[in-house]
């Protein structure tokens, strides 16, 4: 069987629908909300503020803390564990090299910022989801950055490369590659690039040229959101 | 010859250019890389000629020389008292520069200020730690008496207190009550119950519409306003 018509009929290099917004948790320095598809994150960002156990202090940058995870009714009605697990620790590191590049840290020292990612609803792609918001969520915080970072997940099913994938997609019975890119939009910088599945180098390269069409009209999307607080009401 | 990207008073997002060229500075703000002057920080672009500034719109309060600001006095150690300023870092305000009178070695210093005392004071220097230090000696820095504290934005403090102090002028010349101002976002009223409310109100509109031009004009109603129905609420009463 080959893959030629996509399950919900999107084009091969065409996202799902995306939503974004900040200020949604007005206790929060900043905040965002970001969704792609039926994948929504919430991003909460704290700081610049003290930061305890004082023996985490730098004193030469600050320090940028992320904590990535799904709620409990979140998944495909399969119940998600609350807490931390191996694969949200591991979420939540990534999240926060992906973040770090663009995050001026000297301007903070001995303090820490803090970003929360909730999501209530997944449907595939959340780390991805997860940074776009954070991204949001830090310059609505007001602090010092070099550029946005946006997020998208490329892949390929059988012989077809393509972009945002739902979880139907991932889960189809043959050759599936699933590759979550982050990127700076202006100096096209890479800060995240991770791989489950398989794919040849050439396909590699298809998949990050797909990612990088997609990943600027995502950023188009998350700066409109960010200004879209200060417009004229 | 340089070209701008953006027009005067426009908000941008981090990593937008701003302008490109050489002949445009970046400063407080922004950046440059290579030909291109960057935002880093959400905010309004003001240009000043061949100078490129941002306007933040949001953030917490960071330490600046020459600030006067509100502290909570939160510790109290061997030569002075630690303040509590609204930020991600506590001040510093060392006997020498908290009072003219004599202070013993030994003496209880919580007989000048005490835990939870609320103070204006100036930043007198900031290191590149960000460890802060304050003086209490200068005009209208005080021990602030009994009142209400609020916090406000510190990047909206500019548009509170108005050119050469107009609006918090007209805030307080409406209610009547005493105002204090702090640079970090702090701030203390005091007056009558229901007058202190009007002006807790007055400031929360001026945060939230701080950026939107004719913002004194808007607040001059308000306050005209709020004056006429509360006279006409003690006519009712009479």
């Amino acid at each position: 069987m080959v893959y030629k018509k996509r399950l919900d009929g999107r084009k091969f290099d065409e996202t799902r629908k995306i939503e974004a917004k900040t200020g949604v948790i007005p206790r929060a320095d900043g905040s965002a909300m970001f969704r792609i598809g039926q994948t929504l994150a919430y991003a909460a960002v704290y700081g610049p503020r003290e930061l305890h156990p004082k023996f985490l202090q730098d004193p030469a940058k600050g320090v940028l803390r992320c904590k990535y995870n799904m709620m409990p009714f979140s998944g495909a009605g399969d119940r998600v564990r609350p807490g931390t697990s191996r694969r949200s620790k591991e979420i939540s590191m990534v999240t926060e090299k992906a973040l770090l590049p663009s995050v001026e840290l000297e301007d903070f020292p001995n303090a820490v910022v803090d970003v929360f990612i909730e999501l209530p609803q997944t449907d595939s792609g959340t780390r991805c989801a997860g940074i776009c918001a954070a991204s949001m969520a830090l310059a609505d915080a007001g602090i010092v950055m070099k550029d946005l970072v946006s997020a998208v997940a490329v892949g390929k099913v059988d012989d077809k490369v393509l972009v945002d994938m739902t979880y139907d997609e991932e889960s189809y019975d043959g050759e599936v590659a699933d590759i979550p890119v982050a990127m700076m939009p202006r100096t096209e910088q890479i800060t995240l690039l991770q791989m489950d599945g398989e794919i040849t180098k050439e396909g590699l390269m298809e998949a990050l040229e797909l990612a990088k069409k997609a990943l600027k009209k995502i950023y188009e999307v998350q700066k409109n959101a960010i200004k879209q607080k200060y417009e004229l009401k | 010859m340089g070209k701008l990207l953006v027009n005067d008073k426009q908000v941008v997002v981090p990593g937008e250019i701003i302008a490109e060229g050489m002949d445009f500075i970046p400063t407080a703000g922004t950046y440059r890389d290579k030909e291109q002057v960057i935002a880093s920080k959400l905010g309004l672009v003001n240009i000043d000629g061949r100078l490129i500034k941002l306007i933040p719109l949001t953030g917490k309060y960071m330490p600046k020389k020459g600030d006067t600001v509100i502290g909570k006095v939160i510790d109290i150690t061997l030569n002075g008292w630690r303040l509590d300023i609204n930020s991600a870092y506590s001040a510093m305000l060392i006997l020498k520069d908290a009072t003219s009178q004599f202070i013993a070695r030994g003496a209880d210093l919580t007989r000048y200020f005490s835990f939870g005392d609320c103070l204006v004071a100036t930043i007198i220097n900031v290191t590149s730690q960000n460890l802060v230090d304050l003086t209490m000696k200068g005009p209208g820095l005080r021990k602030l008496p009994e009142g209400r504290i609020i916090t406000v934005s510190p990047s909206k403090v500019p548009r509170i207190i108005g050119k050469q102090g107009s609006m918090v002028s007209m805030i307080k010349d409406a209610t009547g009550c005493r105002i204090t101002v702090g640079q970090n976002g702090v701030i203390w009223l005091q007056g009558e119950p229901r007058s202190e409310m009007v002006a807790v109100e007055t400031i929360r509109k001026i945060e939230a519409e701080a950026h939107i031009q004719g913002l004194t004009e808007r607040i001059q109603k308000y306050l005209e306003k709020k004056k006429e129905s509360k006279e006409n609420g003690l006519q009712e009463k009479a």
